[in-house]
């Protein structure tokens, strides 16, 4: 587990030299709004998911929050998003929500 | 008596800015489209079709659902952020608003058009509002188990009988509550009814409400005729070895999914519509569709259902013939179809396509495109003649 967590957080860190290209980012960020959104609030003050806004993640590390985003949370209804997004992808979106 | 040229021209002014010479509108025509990331709507003609105004100033309406006075005249919009607005449909304008809680999801109007009952994330729990005035009449906070902790609250409906029924999420259960008087509402609450309700429905005749359960299979049934008989738990094998799918978008129970004798109902986590016998309650059919269904609506002469879809499918839509309950048509409108809304007897249906900025309008029987309005990111559409129907 522990092994799985700095493997994550090594991929965090690279992912923060490669960007997603502006065209991407524009489709990532109308994600974040509304598909993230329809559980998570606009802004994502939360709703049937928890909140998402500076304050309640700035305890929370990249890696826990890559995890729960590639991998989803069971037991919840957050759905894993891995097919749908890179690690690099989901350590920019979460580079996003930090600094709203 | 003379009057100055600026005098008169002020008359003509005053005048011809006089609501009398204003177009008569009727409000039988009318609609809201929702624009989710303005937190704004458009008062729509359902007839023309056309835009007829935009309001601004909702607030979050990331997810927003919207009840009819029934004189039609007002539209109630509950917002994510407990933003309750009362909307006059007549003048574009505002004519009440509220903050009544922190995150919302929906809420219904009473039997009589007295009440407005909102359902509430934070703090979790159900408030009671005048309809007229928007003051609050009662609060239920949605207490449950043994360190009284407060549930979400979903799946609120209006029932016969100056009732309100709604579901906790956390809580697992459905709760009755007898609004007959609103500052003393009294609440039956029906415990351990399945894990995690996540929506509900009211059957047209207000006989039945059935929770749709997220945390296991099934749907979990109230027979409002008789509620002493308790919630009885339905379907709870269909599909039990089938590998569950993560689910990208809960689906919506609330809206008109019986046809006939048949409820129509999307399966969580499945590419399949379920069709149950309301007779028996048994589960007849299976039906293979697209993607993950969203919202199951019926035309409302029941012949057609049409489907919406969960990402990444939500691109398409689907129309199901009740004839031998196959999927007669697919369509692709656009990116994001949110929501479908038909016209009150049903020979148009319209599609809020969000990533597209547009709302469309399709004829039922020829399933053509004949208009389309530009709308930003549209979700939610309601017409009001939902005013008169009882669950809605």
């Amino acid at each position: 587990m522990g092994y799985r967590w700095l493997l994550l957080g090594l991929l965090s860190t690279c992912a923060f030299a490669d960007q997603p290209n502006p065209q991407r980012q524009q489709e990532l960020l109308n994600m974040l709004k509304h598909d993230c959104g329809s559980c998570h609030g606009l802004p994502p003050k939360g709703g049937l998911g928890p909140s998402l806004m500076p304050e309640v993640l700035a305890d929370k590390s990249d890696a826990l929050l890559i995890d729960a985003i590639q991998n989803g949370r069971a037991g919840t209804a957050m759905p894993p998003w891995k097919n749908f997004l890179t690690v690099d992808e989901t350590a920019w979106l979460i580079q996003q929500l930090r600094k709203r | 008596m003379k009057l100055s040229y600026s005098r008169c021209l002020l008359i003509f002014l005053l005048s011809s800015a006089l609501p009398s010479h204003a177009e008569l509108r009727a409000t039988g025509d009318l609609g809201v489209v929702i624009e989710r990331e303005t937190g704004s709507i458009q008062i729509v003609n359902t007839t023309k079709p056309a835009s007829l105004s935009r309001i601004e100033g909702l607030g979050d309406l990331s997810h927003a659902s919207v009840v009819f006075s029934r004189d039609q005249r007002y539209a109630y919009v509950f917002g994510r952020d407990g933003g309750l607005t009362k909307i006059d449909l007549l003048q574009d304008k505002i004519d009440k608003r509220v903050i009544q809680a922190g995150n919302s999801i929906g809420g219904a109007i009473s039997q009589d058009g007295k009440l407005i009952a909102v359902s509430n994330y934070t703090p979790g729990g159900v408030k009671i509002f005048s309809a007229d005035t928007l003051e609050q009449l009662a609060e239920i906070p949605a207490v449950y188990g043994e360190d009284n902790k407060l549930s979400k609250v979903v799946g609120l409906v209006d029932a016969p009988g100056q009732r309100f029924v709604c579901s906790l999420f956390e809580g697992n259960e459905i709760w009755l509550i007898d609004a007959k008087n609103p500052r003393q509402p009294v609440v039956k609450k029906f415990k351990d009814i399945g894990k995690q309700p996540y929506d509900a429905l009211l059957t047209p005749d207000g006989h039945f409400y059935a929770a749709g359960l997220f945390g296991e299979k099934g749907l979990s049934l109230l027979d409002l005729w008789q509620p002493e008989k308790g919630v009885e738990h339905i379907l709870e094998d269909y599909g039990k070895d089938d590998e569950q799918m993560p689910v990208y978008k809960m689906p919506h129970l609330e809206g008109w999914t019986v046809a006939g004798d048949w409820l129509l109902v999307p399966a969580v986590g499945l590419h399949e519509v379920l069709v149950i016998d309301t007779r028996e309650w048994e589960l007849v059919k299976r039906i293979p569709v697209a993607g993950q269904p969203v919202f199951v609506t019926s035309r409302p002469d029941g012949r057609q259902v049409w489907v919406n879809f969960a990402f990444p499918d939500n691109q398409i839509v689907q129309v199901i013939d009740l004839k031998d309950f196959n999927v007669v048509k697919t369509l692709q409108p656009g990116k994001a179809v949110l929501h479908m809304e038909f016209s009150p007897r049903g020979e148009s249906v319209w599609l809020a396509v969000r990533d597209e900025d547009r709302v469309m309008v399709y004829d039922t029987e020829t399933f053509q495109e004949t208009a389309r309005l530009p709308v930003q990111k549209p979700s939610g559409i309601f017409f009001t003649d939902r005013a008169n129907r009882i669950g809605w």
